[in-house]
């Protein structure tokens, strides 16, 4: 005998029966990046700290103390004996707690405006490429207009037309956030069409919608995660925008950029904290996802490998 | 006399986030002037590396130990300056995607004159007209009106005569060749084949062929290296090592191989995969897909032994039981 | 006067072709970037008129280089590119069929791709991989079932059926292309296509692949298309052999017969640059070296595509399409001197030494 036969036992020896996913991998390259590792872990502290942090104080966000009007810059310091952690507002209210309630909602409304551009941008963008010719021609022309829009301007004149509310910052950003996001994985959707694993499915009869689903999508993934997590930051700081120039929430719900701006505003009145714990928050919190989606983005799509 | 080229226990490592990749392991041997040499292996073998390392060319997280000396200057300990000038007038390579060495977004005409002007010294118009004898001189049809246009302008297989064009620039004495035809058709293949072969004929440049396919080595090459796992595990004149393979590994490449000229039932196979290189075995890399291992290759390595029909084979089985295997596999 | 007129050598005797193609063409319109909506789009003729018959079990190779047009000839047959012509399978036109009635056609032509790992999807586990086809088609088939099938199919395209949780970066190029193949194997079909299913494999890996498909082949009676652009590999695989340039069919002859006597000029120069493993062979062979480029398939030349770098070509030639020629059993060529003798091709060797002296 010269050679052997092809033999399956020397192809395969080790078996562990559970596969290492591409999420696996991409995992372990993210905890090898420190920075993204430090600023995951501040980023939980902080949505530990605006869900949970108005349990350690006494005080609530709204609750105004009339014996501090006035005398905000001698007697509203942050101190932890009379528990005003971060000190109060010029109208006597708990800037600990308000920053908490604030921090929240900027959160929210990060998380919610990558959410709605995750499902409708994906889907949306995913749809167009794959489909392609006149529909995606439509469907994109669509998304250059309403993009050509000017977002804030319009934004500005929803929430001055139909009153300030909460809703109204929620839908107006999640009607723009998806847009960036179906250019995105429509582009990436053409690359992944023309793979030749798109066209197996294609050619054992797989249908268009679960070609989409199954294939095309979680291989957009990489992708859309690494763009969501970039485009939270960038929801807040429009939200911030908006709230700056007084048009966001309404009191006695705040928001970070609210807080900044009236904290601003009293810069020369002696009392600094009321600009430096919100914005505090606001950087760290923006520096922190800017940190993980760099980190991310190395994680899930080497190059070098 | 000292050889063109002499390559003495050359190792690449690449220093990964895995751990470090030892991509060669060893490797060493000489190339007289004007002479061919074939460096034949799968991917992972190292013979790609070994060239760069040679011509100082490897990637960032990759360093080379040993000796790599040129008309016996080392290149290893060369600056960056010096390699660039031997690289310009002595030694050339060309790439499997002469793409990667072509400049898209300027013209031909440019990428050859620049050469000529910064190494030779020529001016702007005595350059071109030299660009456009060499492109003549690798058969590009109308090449003084062709000289001026875009890479992207010419086909696969032009791309590639006009790499070997501006490879033949300087009159280098060593021509490394990795994977020249793999990207090519095999008619066009014939044709940069064809060419290289008259190149070493007619200007006696010595040639280094690295390539995976056997059929390529076999009407060309003077000499054949093969390459496992980084390391030689036979080496010596072509006719002898194609005739009479003496390592279980070549016998299996080239059994492996349909020939057109034959019939075969089935393939004889070598089973297994290529080596992951960042978990050599300790012992012959080949080891765990040898049909001849011996239980203690696991660990030990065999030494490189020369034969006294001149090659050098690394195993420790006898000859004779390798060559009656491949009688009676034909 | 086509192709498609012509009487079809055949070569699986006197049964029923398992495949009948006639007069095979696919044309893509080629929309120049940027272009106005009203500027015509460009028609690139990939495959003109390609007919042949493939019997139940048998091989056929397609070879041809770059822009021949092998790919999209498989890609026609799968139904993942639009053609024009006749493509009958088990007699039924697969044209007139509905949509549903095409793609239950599908369940019996499969396909195996050239790139292994770019052919899996790096998200799908090896087990969703190989039973998509399976759960397409019969999706109420049962876990339990589904999970022995899978299997059963690794098992027997050499892999361990205990791999199906992994995936498929996890294997090695040989591996992926056998779990490409246990996927195009899953649901038993008659014809299974594969587009240079071995070149992008080691050598040592390759013949392990090719052995596999001839085994399979044997065993499950498969009637296969085998497209490569090694000669060698073609030739052992297959019963007969289709020869592409251009997007034409050349020459279709048996196997032994192709090789042994090509009747086309692009055949011969095509045998002839196949280098052999065999350095004392080698040297005493001449290589007549095919002159020039393939030529744009924008603008193919007229009459026999070949024509532009035939050693033999005349004026006769560029007035039409030489029809395919009945020269042997079984054995077709499309060229319209397919009886002469083919003069050397190629310059002169020392034409290198000739240029470097007159400048010198």
């Amino acid at each position: 005998m010269a050679l052997t036969e092809p033999t399956v036992e020397a192809i395969v020896h080790r078996e562990p029966p559970r596969g290492r996913s591409l999420w696996v991998d991409a995992r372990r390259r993210f905890l090898r990046n420190r920075a993204a590792t430090v600023s995951l872990v501040v980023l939980v502290l902080i949505a530990l700290f605006a869900f949970f942090g108005q349990f350690l104080t006494p005080y609530d966000r709204a609750t105004v103390d009339f014996s501090l009007i006035g005398i905000n810059a001698q007697q509203g310091y942050p101190s932890l004996e009379t528990r005003r952690y971060f000190g109060t507002d010029m109208e006597g209210r708990d800037l600990y707690a308000r920053t908490v309630q604030g921090t929240r909602l900027s959160l929210m409304i990060g998380i919610v405006g990558s959410l709605v551009a995750v499902v409708v941008g994906t889907l949306y963008g995913a749809i167009a490429g794959y489909v392609g010719g006149r529909v995606d021609g439509v469907m994109m022309r669509i998304v250059d207009i309403l993009l050509s829009i000017p977002f804030m301007f319009v934004l500005i004149l929803l929430l001055v037309m139909f009153g300030r509310s909460l809703l109204m910052l929620f839908i107006g950003i999640g009607l723009i956030s998806w847009l960036p996001m179906a250019r995105i994985a429509r582009g990436q959707t053409l690359s992944i069409k023309n793979k030749e694993f798109v066209e197996a499915a294609i050619a054992t009869g797989v249908r268009p919608l679960t070609i989409i689903l199954r294939h095309i999508v979680p291989n957009l993934a990489g992708v859309v995660i690494v763009y969501a997590t970039l485009l939270i930051p960038e929801m807040i700081i429009y939200e911030s925008f908006i709230s700056f120039l007084g048009l966001g929430v309404q009191e006695p719900n705040t928001s970070l950029g609210a807080l900044i701006s009236r904290g601003a505003a009293q810069l020369g009145n002696g009392v600094p904290w009321q600009l430096g714990f919100p914005l505090f928050f606001f950087v760290t919190m923006l520096f922190a996802f800017y940190f993980v989606g760099d980190g991310l983005r190395d994680a899930i799509d080497p190059k070098d490998r | 006399m000292t050889p063109l080229l002499e390559v003495e226990d050359l190792r690449v490592t690449f220093e990964t986030g895995d751990g470090p990749v030892h991509a060669v392991n060893g490797v060493s041997f000489a190339l007289a002037e004007g002479e061919t040499l074939a460096i034949v292996g799968e991917s992972g073998s190292g013979k790609s590396q070994t060239a760069f390392a040679a011509m100082g060319l490897l990637a960032r997280n990759g360093r080379a130990t040993g000796a790599v000396r040129y008309r016996g200057r080392d290149l290893l300990g060369l600056s960056p300056r010096e390699l660039n000038r031997v690289r310009a007038s002595e030694i050339s390579m060309i790439f499997q995607d002469p793409m990667t060495s072509l400049n898209p977004y300027l013209r031909v005409s440019e990428q050859m004159a620049e050469v000529l002007m910064l190494h030779k010294g020529m001016g702007r118009r005595a350059a071109v007209a030299e660009a456009a004898r060499m492109l003549d001189l690798v058969r590009i049809p109308d090449a003084k009106a062709r000289v001026h246009d875009y890479p992207h302008q010419f086909s696969g297989g032009m791309r590639q005569r006009i790499m070997v064009a501006m490879a033949l620039l300087c009159g280098p004495k060593l021509l490394i060749a990795d994977e020249p035809t793999t990207a090519l058709d095999v008619t066009v293949q014939a044709q940069i084949m064809a060419l290289l072969g008259e190149i070493r004929r007619e200007l006696g440049t010595a040639i280094i062929l690295i390539t995976h396919d056997l059929g390529v080595v076999a009407g060309f090459c003077d000499r054949t290296l093969v390459l496992y796992g980084g390391q030689i595990m036979e080496e010596g004149p072509t006719d002898l090592i194609f005739a009479r393979p003496t390592h279980p590994y070549t016998l299996g490449l080239l059994s492996a191989v349909p020939r057109i000229d034959r019939e075969e039932e089935t393939l004889l196979t070598i089973a297994g995969e290529p080596p992951d290189m960042s978990r050599l075995p300790p012992g012959c890399p080949f080891f765990p897909r040898c049909a001849f291992a011996r239980p203690e290759n696991e660990t030990l390595r065999p030494p490189l032994v020369r034969l006294t029909d001149g090659r050098r084979r690394a195993c420790n089985r006898p000859v004779e039981e390798i060559l009656l295997a491949r009688e009676a596999a034909q | 006067m086509s192709v498609a007129t012509q009487s079809q050598g055949q070569g699986g005797g006197g049964e029923t072709p398992l495949l009948s193609v006639r007069d095979l063409r696919v044309t893509f319109e080629i929309r120049p970037r940027n272009a106005w909506p009203w500027t015509p789009s460009r028609r690139l003729r990939a495959v003109g008129g390609v007919s042949f018959d493939l019997a139940p079990g048998e091989v056929l190779g397609v070879v041809g280089e770059s822009g021949s047009g092998k790919s999209t000839l498989a890609r026609a047959i799968v139904g993942t590119v639009p053609a024009e012509g006749l493509i009958r399978f088990d007699g039924e036109d697969i044209a007139r069929l509905s949509p549903e009635g095409r793609r239950a056609r599908r369940r019996d032509i499969q396909m195996v791709f050239q790139d292994p790992l770019a052919a899996l999807n790096p998200r799908m586990t090896v087990g969703e991989i190989v039973a998509e086809p399976l759960l397409t088609h019969f999706p109420r088939t049962p876990r339990a079932e589904v999970r022995r099938r899978v299997g059963e199919i690794l098992e027997r395209v050499g892999l361990l059926p205990s791999m199906i949780n992994r995936y498929p970066h996890e294997f090695s190029g040989g591996q992926c292309q056998r779990i490409g193949i246990a996927r195009a194997l899953i649901l038993r079909p008659r014809l299974l296509i594969c587009d240079e299913p071995v070149s992008a494999l080691d050598v040592s890996v390759q013949a392990q692949v090719v052995n596999l498909l001839r085994e399979l082949r044997r065993d499950m009676g498969l009637a296969m298309i085998f497209i490569a652009h090694d000669l060698s590999v073609v030739r052992h695989v297959s019963d007969r052999i289709l020869v592409m340039y251009l997007g034409r069919l050349m020459e279709i002859a048996p196997a032994r017969a192709l090789v042994a006597e090509p009747r086309h000029p692009y055949t011969q120069a095509l045998i002839a640059s196949v280098p052999i493993p065999d350095p004392v062979l080698e040297r005493a062979r001449t290589h007549p070296v095919l002159e020039g480029d393939l030529p744009s398939p924008l603008a193919p030349p007229s009459g026999c595509v070949f024509r532009t770098r035939c050693p033999k070509a005349r004026e006769a030639c560029a007035a039409e399409v030489p029809p395919a020629f009945e020269v042997g059993p079984a054995h077709r060529a499309a060229c319209l001197f397919w009886d002469e003798p083919t003069p050397a091709f190629g310059r002169a060797a020392g034409a290198v030494a000739a240029a470097a002296e007159g400048a010198a």
